[in-house]
């Protein structure tokens, strides 16, 4: 079976982002970019699920701007077999909404015939949460959401999900959209004699266009503003005076 | 201008408090009319016909609707979409589940965790873990919207609409239910409470938790964690409060042992008053709090407790 996984290039997760004084956007010139966290544990996963002879073959997608190979390229290092880039932006600050990704990847994936996808559960940019799930309406598939388990039985997926309240578990059809969450696994580092062979592995480039798919923005950004700032707070000396503090204010 | 809210209905109860907060929210937009679908969704549907402002509610019942799996959920919303402009929805697991997949089906973005409707078409969010807030205009002929109800205060009670009993769509049959892990807890439930005390690294095992624990019952409040706290141990996964688990906005929030991460302070910096107990005064979390006391927190806390008695 092969696998397809998603990958997104976005600033780093340490990052504390700047807003632009003129409202324009979050300013990502010189900023650290790494792949989204999420996505290096769908990758661990997909990896995991070749070790155990699940999988055959894992294809890493990005879309986005030219640097996305760089993230390309740390998958291929983790473990990952070929790479596809989508070029669909010339500037970083141009996000591809949820929408047009998962109609490329749709695209992508009725050239390919994976037998799961496994993406991350959400992107800490635009922390949208949505991509996989739209993926699997386009597709009439199956979904599981924020996985932190996957077990691959035969033609279905049994997948423990992360629920409000605890867990939850559901057998789904293959193939499938699986999306990771934190718990899923501990991803690994990729070795530097793993780095210099990813060098080596495929990486083939494409543009929206080859996909014959609009890429264009269904939500236009009127602005972005740095969220409303905490006034000073101030600190006390011992237990004592704060319980009186809460009691003044009626809180406790 | 008409609202279809999907109602957070959970083994046939309904969640009030997401509900109410939704409904808050959509009745800005619109005649909110609320959708209650489970294998048993009636009793949830009466209950949500009291919410005030919500104009009809719709019960689905049926077997496929169980347990809230996407597919026949979707499908089930996607074929009364003709009728709204807007769909919308708490932003809780289960929405964030199966909203993206009606959105999709109907050709449409979804406009994810909103903290402030401006208008029919226009809505903010926060972006990069809460470190900025973008406002956009969608130009979509549907709105699929889910509401971050940490920012909305819930609707009260005293409506009394009609309740209409409609019938599911065809199951797609892709998925089905095994099990459910339920964590079992008497306190309040972590998004909705009042006060919220949260334990971090520092608390240093699943033993000490207790402490964390009792104060929160001394309170009468709801358990929070750090991913920390949670990837150690310490505490279970759907306490866990920040960017990727639950969003708070508690009028008291008792920060313990917890530096205070991006990612943390996404989840609760919305707080009316936020407390720290860190012994690390160069903590990030001494910055967002009201108070902060620079303490040992096996001293502090039960001193704390002992002390609210």
């Amino acid at each position: 079976m092969k696998i397809l996984v998603p990958i997104k290039r976005v600033v780093d997760y340490n990052v504390k982002v700047r807003v632009r004084a003129d409202g324009s956007g979050v300013d990502l010139a010189n900023v650290k970019m790494s792949m989204n966290p999420f996505d290096e544990i769908a990758v661990e996963e997909a990896i995991r699920l070749k070790e155990a002879g699940v999988a055959t073959e894992i294809v890493a997608v990005s879309i986005g701007v030219k640097q996305a190979q760089e993230t390309l390229r740390t998958a291929l290092a983790m473990g990952a077999d070929r790479a596809i880039l989508i070029v669909a932006a010339d500037d970083v600050h141009t996000d591809i909404e949820p929408l047009a990704v998962a109609k490329l990847l749709k695209a992508v994936i009725e050239a390919e015939a994976p037998g799961l996808v496994i993406a991350g559960k959400q992107a800490i940019d635009n922390d949208m949460n949505a991509t996989g799930q739209m993926l699997a309406a386009l597709l009439g598939w199956s979904q599981a959401t924020f996985a932190s388990e996957v077990k691959v039985e035969g033609d279905i997926a049994v997948v423990t999900r992360e629920v409000d309240g605890g867990l939850q578990t559901i057998s789904v059809k293959l193939p499938a959209i699986v999306t990771a969450d934190l718990r899923l696994n501990e991803p690994r580092y990729a070795s530097l004699p793993n780095i210099m062979k990813a060098k080596k592995k495929p990486l083939d480039e494409k543009t929206a266009a080859d996909y014959g798919v609009d890429v264009s923005p269904r939500l236009e950004v009127v602005k972005t503003s740095e969220p409303a700032s905490r006034s000073a707070g101030e600190m006390v000396p011992d237990v004592d005076t704060l319980v009186a503090k809460l009691k003044d204010k009626g809180l406790v | 201008m008409a609202v279809l809210l999907l109602a957070e209905v959970t083994d046939g109860a309904l969640a009030l408090d997401a509900t109410a907060k939704a409904v808050a929210a959509a009745s800005k937009l619109g005649d909110v009319t609320v959708l209650a679908a489970g294998a048993s969704a009636a009793a949830a549907g009466e209950e949500a016909a009291k919410i005030a402002g919500v104009a009809k509610v719709l019960v689905a019942e049926d077997a496929s609707l169980g347990h809230r799996l996407a597919e026949p959920t979707a499908a089930l919303i996607a074929g009364l979409a003709s009728d709204y402009e807007h769909i919308v929805a708490p932003a809780t697991t289960d929405a964030k589940n199966v909203l993206p997949r009606v959105a999709a089906l109907l050709d449409v973005m979804v406009i994810s965790d909103v903290s402030g409707v401006v208008d029919g078409n226009t809505f903010e969010r926060p972006i990069y873990a809460g470190n900025a807030i973008q406002t956009v205009k969608s130009n979509d002929a549907k709105k699929v919207v889910s509401f971050r109800t940490a920012s909305f205060d819930a609707a009260g009670d005293g409506g009394s609409a009609s309740v209409e009993t409609i019938s599911a769509a065809a199951n797609p049959g892709l998925s089905e239910w095994v099990e459910d892990k339920v964590a079992a807890s008497d306190r309040p439930e972590l998004t909705s409470a009042g006060i919220v005390v949260s334990g971090g690294r520092g608390v240093g095992s699943e033993e000490d938790f207790k402490l964390i624990e009792n104060l929160a019952d001394k309170l009468g409040a709801a358990v929070g964690a750090s991913r920390a706290a949670v990837d150690s141990g310490y505490a279970p996964n759907d306490w866990q409060v920040g960017q990727t688990g639950k969003v708070v906005a508690p009028d008291l929030y008792v920060a313990i042992g917890i530096s205070g991460a991006i990612q943390h302070l996404a989840g609760m910096k919305d707080s009316k008053v936020i407390v720290a107990i860190n012994k690390d005064e160069e903590a990030p979390i001494f910055q967002v709090a009201d108070f902060g006391l620079v303490a040992d927190l096996f001293d502090a806390v039960p001193a704390l407790t002992e002390k609210l008695g």
